[in-house]
């Protein structure tokens, strides 16, 4: 067929029979063929929407306290027991897992986000600009993150959990960052990539449009298991006190609070417990699937 | 070679200088060591607190450049100052070194140990049922965070010392027993009991990490011609298997493995301090605590020179073990 032919024919079909499945499509339809990927998923969307909608069907909130139960194990009136101070164990939870989620994607967003950024940067203009970058990755990964959020704690403060979101994500980065940089400096030497060059297109924009979209695959199986390192960093970290302040709670201060109780009150602390193996679980299912999918040839069908 | 190591070696020295630098000024600005003599009760006056932070170096009304010009001058002639008590700081870390050591050194054996045997063993037997087992128990492991999973295990050990032993069989704090008089085998057996529970934390997690490894990398290496040629002139599957196969698939593992080790040193923080060890992640918690600007600032050294000596040390590792890296 020659290439008017083609477009004839293209023409003639409406599009429509000869559409291209897009590359989502193809991913998505390979990542839910997987039982893991779909499981995952399942889960997941269970967890949020137990996170959001439970408060709704739960009769307690969690600020309210029953003075009439005290550390009452789980009964019809309250599904998960009660806390030493007469909270509802249900509501509580979900309160956490709220902040949890909420907390551990936009610290893997905004992590990712930096990683394509500085990776790029780095990988596509080489150089000084590469040096100083790949610089400031090393010396992040040297100094003890764990330390540097101890110390800031006090900044955070009650209801400042946003600042601590930025700075649990500028931990988070580096060797991400270290990859993409690997990866556009291979991408800069591509066609498509010389002739953008060639037109005149700026730098700036050519990374934007150009390099960072074709690292999307990595970019985004990264940003699903950065939420679960996210949450579990949040979780040891205001385990000790360093994270989350009260009154806000978040899964880590209330497994720090329900392990004290757990010899003679186990609904303090297993419900939390399971309710974030579970989540953490299930996002990990759906990194691992989405690697399969979209890279069928690094799966385990490999040999 | 030489030039390169030279090089690198400089690199480092700067990374580790800037990354001290900065934890230093950071917990010197942040931390607030005066808190912890001028709200006792009765009150110092003020002066005597002045007097007592001076002479720590910790005293805020000093400019912060001075403070830590006078620190880095005590650094560089090996002395890391005064703990917010007086005490000094390069002998209470000199003792926790070796605490964390202990520790580390056990739990990493052990992980890596079963977590190598695990995954060969998986690949070996690819999608049966020991494979898939262990795929799946290692998803679960490492969704457990390290605070939870000893938690978990504190419980179930004191529920296994009243319903199953009768007497305390797993200890859950501390490194040893105080006042023990049953003589040497006492103590050893009193510190194993402590050895237990910390080690399983530890190696749990990194069983999981090493099994997935180890397995991607025999997978990676049963196809490959050499052990196929080893079959070839006569060697029984168990032998190719063990002498080709696995000791190829172990260098990228044995690099991990020194990685890993500079990692651990601060990185056993949690299970330290939730089990009681008196060790370097321990104390990293209780300085911040209590303000103690130099302990801080000394561990995040240490720090920094452990994990860089571990990337040093498995890169060398590497090409000693693996001749093609020397080749490229």
């Amino acid at each position: 067929m020659t290439l008017s032919e083609e477009q004839l024919a293209e023409e003639l079909s409406d599009g429509a029979i000869m559409r291209v499945p897009s590359r989502a499509r193809v991913v998505a339809a390979r990542f839910f063929r997987s039982a893991q990927g779909r499981i995952g998923f399942t889960v997941l969307a269970l967890m949020f929407l137990l996170a959001f909608a439970g408060p709704l069907v739960s009769p307690w909130s969690y600020t309210d306290k029953d003075f009439t139960a005290f550390m009452q194990p789980p009964s019809a009136r309250h599904w998960f027991g009660t806390l030493q101070t007469g909270a509802d164990v249900f509501a509580v939870t979900l309160r956490g897992m709220q902040k949890s989620l909420v907390v551990g994607l936009l610290a893997a967003l905004i992590s990712t986000a930096l990683a394509a950024v500085v990776g790029a940067f780095a990988g596509y203009f080489l150089g000084w600009t590469d040096r100083t970058l790949s610089w400031v990755t090393d010396l992040l990964l040297v100094l003890p993150a764990f330390l540097v959020l101890a110390i800031l704690s006090p900044v955070f403060g009650p209801g400042q959990w946003a600042l601590f979101v930025i700075m649990l994500a500028l931990f988070l980065w580096m060797v991400t960052s270290k990859i993409v940089r690997g990866m556009a400096i291979s991408v800069k030497q591509r066609e498509f990539v010389q002739a953008a060059r060639y037109m005149g297109v700026p730098p700036v924009r050519i990374i934007f449009r150009h390099v960072i979209p074709n690292l999307s695959s990595l970019l985004i199986v990264d940003a699903t298991l950065n939420v679960s390192t996210a949450i579990l960093t949040e979780t040891s970290l205001s385990y000790f006190g360093f994270g989350i302040q009260p009154p806000d709670v978040s899964f880590g201060t209330l497994i720090a609070d329900g392990s004290k109780t757990a010899v003679y009150a186990p609904w303090t602390f297993w419900f939390v417990a399971g309710l974030l193996v579970v989540t953490v679980l299930a996002v990990n299912l759906i990194g691992d699937a989405l690697r399969d999918a979209f890279d069928p040839s690094s799966s385990r069908g490999r040999r | 070679m030489a030039g390169f190591l030279v090089r690198r070696l400089l690199n480092y020295a700067v990374l580790v200088t800037v990354a001290a630098s900065l934890a230093y000024l950071l917990a010197a600005a942040a931390l607030d060591p005066r808190s912890n003599y001028a709200d006792r009760t009765p009150k110092p006056p003020p002066a005597v607190v002045d007097a007592q932070l001076t002479a720590l170096n910790l005293n805020d009304k000093t400019p912060l450049l001075q403070r830590y010009a006078t620190w880095a001058g005590g650094v560089l002639r090996g002395d890391f100052g005064k703990t917010v008590t007086g005490a000094p700081v390069n002998e209470d870390l000199k003792r926790r070194m070796g605490v964390t050591f202990r520790l580390v050194i056990v739990g990493l054996i052990c992980g890596s140990l079963l977590g190598v045997l695990t995954g060969a063993l998986a690949a070996v037997r690819q999608y049966g049922w020991f494979d898939r087992l262990t795929t799946g128990l290692s998803f679960l492991v490492l969704a457990v965070p390290v605070v939870v999973l000893a938690n978990m295990l504190i419980l179930v050990a004191t529920w296994a010392n009243e319903n199953v032993f009768g007497r305390h069989v797993f200890l859950v704090s501390g490194e040893y027993s105080d006042g023990l008089t049953t003589g040497f085998w006492g103590h050893v057996v009193d510190r194993l009991q402590h050895l237990i529970l910390p080690t399983i934390t530890l190696s749990v997690g990194l069983i999981a990490v090493f099994s997935r490894y180890q397995r991607n990398m025999m997978l990676d290496v049963l196809g490959a011609d050499f052990v196929r040629t080893a079959r070839a002139k006569g060697l029984s599957r168990r032998k190719a298997l063990t002498r080709h196969a696995l000791r190829t698939a172990l260098i990228p593992v044995m690099t991990y493995f020194a990685f890993t080790f500079g990692a651990l040193l601060t990185g056993a923080t949690f299970t330290e301090k939730i089990f009681g060890w008196h060790g370097l992640g321990e104390q990293l918690i209780n300085s911040i605590f209590s303000n103690d600007v130099n302990t801080v600032a000394a561990i995040s050294l240490l720090a920094a020179v452990a994990v860089l000596a571990a990337s040093l040390a498995s890169d060398l590792l590497h090409a000693a073990l693996d001749p093609r890296v020397r080749a490229g």
